[in-house]
């Protein structure tokens, strides 16, 4: 059914009681076009995709867990496209130009919300390489802009811009339409689009092998609801990447860090922006709930646990007390982790494998989910068509080899 | 927080430690005869089990050395330290020890 002021008055009649399931709940079929592991924001996406825009709608999502409960119901939402080099922003920028129609495309209210991110420069060296961000993104037609610190402050006013501060702000980089989204949201307004359209999205079923025929070619998963037969399979696993692909025996440059994030106790508006700040380590926004959304890097050390040591939380809020001096009495509600899969070069893999049929979509790290829709919607064309977009064309694996990586770490420094 | 045991000066909280990634990843003895699918292999291609993972710690604000542990991944548990330049344990030996 879908979502409509008329639909909502006619449900209203009879207390909202009568509402449909937003998806089916099927049990696997014996074969499938197409598998995708991982229904978070990805890989909920690719399977939408590869239903509306290339006609693939025999085509299963599998789940470990529930849809969404992986890292895209876990991040602060973040989404910005000042990266810098071109490779990326094109990638970053064709996910932003598809987030501003999102809602209405998928029937579905994500909360996209361009209420602006800032980034905060306290070193020389911060400011150099912002500006340089700022100058190759306004080449590449993407929005950003360098502001003075009292600039700053006018766009953020509960900034602390004094000159007595540990890390003085020296000036910040805007991109203003940056923004949020509702995580949740992403995720499930992709799987009851994609379940219309005739996708399976069967949850609490896990991958635990991969089966190939005779020429090494996929044939098939191995998972806890039995085989499901397929000629092709899209990985979309975020942290366990590097596991999943090790079922067909293929290596990856890729570590799994948790990364943690904390919400604040509601309070009424007092964050009109984003404002993020790589040096110090922190980053905050405010959600429409109310709380405060805080985040920083990933910890120290690979592991699978979700869970993260508490003293980078407590480094993250000292800086966050720093810069914004009138939180500082505020409680913390809740703290939880993610694990992401970080690439060398800090840039995602968006490719074909050594394995025929096989394609992995990967190492979005600390900063996925801006990337989601077009992500998903790149990856789905190199499922249905058997090779890359010119948009993740240079997303490849190969490129560790070639030498030719696209190197984000100024970008992507701080987790976000 | 990691409770971190260096084999030099026993327990310590995992601030005085630096994490140095996967352990017993060799250079390549030959540089000009090493392929370009050796050196990525070498630098950036790494195995990130979920289970048990051997990997180098530094204790730089301690006696300053580097030093191996085996760690697992899903319950952040160290299983043993040793120092480096020992060769690489067999990981069932290990679990055994611990009494796993
Ligand atoms: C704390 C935190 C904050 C973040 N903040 C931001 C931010 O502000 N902005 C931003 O852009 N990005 C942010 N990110 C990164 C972002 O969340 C991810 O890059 C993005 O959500 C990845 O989406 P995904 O769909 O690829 O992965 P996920 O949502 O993790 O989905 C992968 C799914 O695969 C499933 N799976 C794994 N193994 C198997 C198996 N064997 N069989 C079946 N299913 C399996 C998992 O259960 C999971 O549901 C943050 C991440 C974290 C953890
Ligand atoms: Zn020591």
């Amino acid at each position: 059914m879908r979502f409509s002021f008329l639909n909502l008055a006619k449900q209203a009649l009879s207390a909202h009681r009568h509402w449909p399931e937003q998806w089916r709940f099927p049990e696997p079929k014996a074969e499938y076009d197409a598998i995708i592991i991982g229904a978070g924001g990805h890989g909920l996406g690719t399977a939408y995709y590869l239903a509306k825009e290339h006609g693939m709608r025999n085509i299963a999502v599998l789940e470990k867990g529930w849809l969404g409960g992986g890292n895209t119901g876990r991040n602060t939402t973040i989404i910005r496209s000042n990266y810098l080099w071109e490779e990326s922003q094109g990638l970053y920028e064709h996910s932003v130009k598809l987030w501003e129609n999102l809602s209405a495309e998928l029937n579905y209210n994500v909360m996209y919300s361009p209420r602006g991110v800032m980034m905060l420069a306290h070193t020389v060296h911060d400011i150099q390489v912002f500006k340089r961000h700022v100058h190759a993104n306004r080449l590449q037609g993407i929005d950003n802009e360098w502001l003075t610190p009292e600039q700053a402050k006018e766009f953020c006013p509960i900034l602390n811009i004094s000159s007595n501060m540990r890390y003085p702000i020296l000036g910040a980089a805007l991109q203003r339409r940056g923004g949020t989204a509702r995580h949740d949201a992403v995720a499930w307004g992709y799987a009851r689009a994609a379940s219309a359209m005739g996708v399976d999205i069967i949850q609490n079923c896990e991958v635990k092998g991969i089966r190939r025929d005779l020429n090494g070619a996929v044939s098939g998963v191995e998972t806890t609801k039995g085989f499901i037969g397929t000629k092709k399979i899209g990985v979309v696993a975020a942290g366990h990447t590097s596991v999943i692909m090790s079922m067909a025996d293929v290596r990856m440059p890729l570590e799994s860090y948790p990364l943690q994030a904390l919400v604040s106790e509601p309070v009424k508006p007092i964050m009109p922006c984003v404002v993020m700040s790589n040096t110090i380590h922190a980053y905050m926004s405010q959600s429409d709930k109310g709380e405060l959304v805080i985040g920083a890097g990933t910890d120290a050390y690979t592991s699978y646990s979700q869970t993260g040591g508490l003293h980078i939380t407590t480094h993250t809020l000292d800086a966050i007390c720093e810069l914004f001096p009138n939180v500082r009495r505020l409680r913390m509600l809740r703290n939880w982790g993610g694990i992401v899969d970080v690439t060398p070069d800090r840039s995602p893999i968006l490719s074909k494998t050594p394995v025929k049929g096989l394609y992995v979509n990967c190492g979005w790290g600390t900063g996925g989910f801006k990337a989601t829709p077009g992500s998903a919607n790149v990856f789905a064309h190199t499922i249905a068509k058997d090779e890359p977009h010119p948009i993740n064309a240079a997303f490849t694996i190969d490129r560790f080899k070639t030498g030719r990586l696209i190197d984000e770490a100024a970008a992507a420094a701080v987790a976000h | 927080m990691l409770l971190i045991p260096c084999p030099h000066c026993g327990e310590r909280p995992e601030l005085e430690f630096r994490y140095a990634g996967e352990a017993h990843i060799a250079r390549p003895a030959d540089p000009s005869s090493t392929s370009d699918q050796e050196w990525a292999e070498y630098l950036y291609f790494r195995s990130n089990p979920k289970g048990l993972h051997i990997e180098r710690w530094r204790h730089v604000s301690g006696c300053a050395r580097f030093f191996n542990c085996v760690r697992d991944t899903v319950s952040d548990k160290i299983l043993k330290t040793y120092p480096a330049g020992q060769p690489k344990p067999d990981l069932a030996v290990v679990l055994k020890e611990a009494g796993q």
